[in-house]
């Protein structure tokens, strides 16, 4: 992979044109983008929504993902996700 | 996984791109719901994918029938919902459509040639939700354009465009290409970037309705494939991470068919201007289709009850070679539209295919592209443009 995007200080945001929303008829999160969808699973759905509905830095959304999940260690599985999500165009880096 | 297509002939089974449904796991409910809203076009490009019969349809679905429409497909399940034509511009209560579908969810795109279109519109249609643009291009060059879309649509169509990018939307140029504008790719991807176009669509023109009556004409060489294809893939890497660059090689070139709308009743719902419900936009031409309305049945009960959505579902209905094969997984034995046109029986393989007894139809049809190309100008048959002339003199 190449260079890191996100540190503890960016601020990711959803990309232009993708849109988060709960599907109940797929019973996931999914993204929309132009004339396409990708689904969700739990993990992302979880990050994507709080990058959904929250401006906030990459520190603070794993604060906040710590507190929904009992303090469990997941800082090294939110940059990972935050780089992948980068690198197929559904997040920025503000 | 398969396009939502547009009414430009790329449609039935074209693969790639911005259209990309990422959808992994087999769904049997409807995902894409590709809204042909009017026949009416300004534009009569010889590649159309419409019926050549088009101009028999008078009556249009009302307001508050498309709207009852998106909810029961929406209530199904489909994210995604495509307002196509002819030219969606034409209705006059498009605005209307785009405000409820995306109240009920819809991701909603836009498939529009820009004619019609303003750009108080662009920013009216933004305030109602519309989430995505597609402006369709001939050419890149204003005469080739014009002459393509047989009206002078090339400027504005320019201005449309710099009109959606000021907005906020993401946008999709789509290119359908063909012989006579394939040549013009590089000039083409220039004017994209140009333009900061998010997605471009290099199209190959499919051989459905106009576009099969022009094919002769319309088919490419192969010199120009290779050469077309060689700089789409210079351009995809020097734009990489700016501009993405779907490049779909014609299934005619090709020996293994395409995965035709992702299989039959499998993702994808079109209803057309007068209601009927098809499985994809060129169904309508098979034979013994049933054409179930919208207007007398639910989305629910002519998705999964009727006939002409069951007949191709699954692998029982296919004969040899598909029967045995073991790619049938993976092109469900490639468009039954094309199997018909070209071999008489929906139920053949898709003649692309080279284990098809019938592929050498592929082959005669390539050659006669040929041929035709290499007589003199003057000698040549004419494109047959798409208008409403036209239908009537040819659509039987």
């Amino acid at each position: 992979m190449s260079k890191a995007v996100f540190t503890a200080d960016s601020v990711p945001v959803l990309a232009q044109g993708y849109r988060f929303q709960w599907e109940p008829a797929q019973d996931c999160n999914v993204l929309l983008y132009p004339e396409g969808m990708v689904k969700l699973n739990p993990t992302a759905g979880e990050i994507l929504k709080r990058i959904n509905e929250t401006k906030q830095t990459v520190a603070e959304l794993i604060a906040e993902l710590k507190v929904a999940f009992n303090g469990a260690d997941l800082d090294d599985d939110v940059y990972k996700f935050l780089e992948e999500a980068h690198g197929n165009s559904w997040i920025k880096a503000e | 996984m398969e396009t939502a297509g547009s009414k430009q002939n790329k449609a039935p089974g074209s693969t790639g791109g911005a259209q990309g449904m990422n959808v992994r796991d087999q769904i049997k409910q409807p995902l894409w719901l590709l809204a042909e809203l009017t026949y009416s076009c300004p534009l009569q490009c010889p590649y159309c994918s419409n019926p050549m019969d088009f101009a028999k349809v008078k009556k249009e679905l009302t307001t508050e029938e498309w709207i009852s429409v998106f909810k029961q497909a929406r209530k199904m399940g489909a994210t995604q919902l495509g307002f196509s034509g002819g030219e969606p511009m034409t209705r006059p209560d498009l605005v209307e459509l785009i405000r409820e579908a995306r109240k009920l969810g819809f991701y909603t795109n836009l498939i529009t040639s820009g004619v019609g279109l303003d750009t108080a519109k662009v920013a009216e249609f933004k305030e109602a939700g519309l989430d995505h643009i597609q402006v369709s291009f001939q050419a890149s060059s204003e005469d080739l354009n014009n002459l393509i879309a047989g009206t002078d649509a090339f400027k504005h169509k320019i201005e449309m465009a710099k009109a959606v990018k000021a907005n906020g939307y993401p946008m999709v140029l789509c290119f359908v290409t063909h012989r006579q504008n394939i040549d013009q790719i590089d000039e083409i991807l220039d004017l994209c970037i140009e333009l900061e176009a998010d997605y471009v669509e290099l199209a190959t023109t499919q051989y459905y309705g106009w576009a099969m009556h022009n094919r002769d004409q319309l088919m490419p060489m192969k010199e120009q494939l290779v050469r077309a294809e060689a700089i789409a893939h210079r351009y995809q890497e020097e734009q990489e991470g700016k501009m993405k660059v779907y490049y779909v090689v014609p299934d005619y070139y090709e020996d293994r068919p395409k995965a035709c709308m992702n299989g039959w009743g499998n993702i994808f719902l079109t209803v057309t201007p007068d209601g009927t419900a098809l499985p994809c936009h060129a169904a309508r031409d098979l034979p013994g289709m049933t054409l179930p309305n919208v207007k007398d049945m639910s989305i629910d009960e002519i998705w999964n009850g009727s006939e002409d959505f069951n007949k191709f579902r699954g692998f029982d209905w296919m004969t040899e070679p598909c029967r045995s094969c073991d790619e049938k997984e993976k092109d469900f034995g490639g468009c039954r539209c094309q199997a018909f046109m070209l071999t008489g029986d929906a139920t053949n393989a898709d003649p692309v295919c080279s284990k098809s007894p019938h592929h050498h139809l592929i082959e005669e049809a390539v050659a006669a592209g040929i041929a035709e190309a290499a007589k003199p100008v003057t000698e040549q048959k004419p494109l047959v443009f798409r208008n409403p002339k036209n239908s009537k003199k040819l659509g039987g």
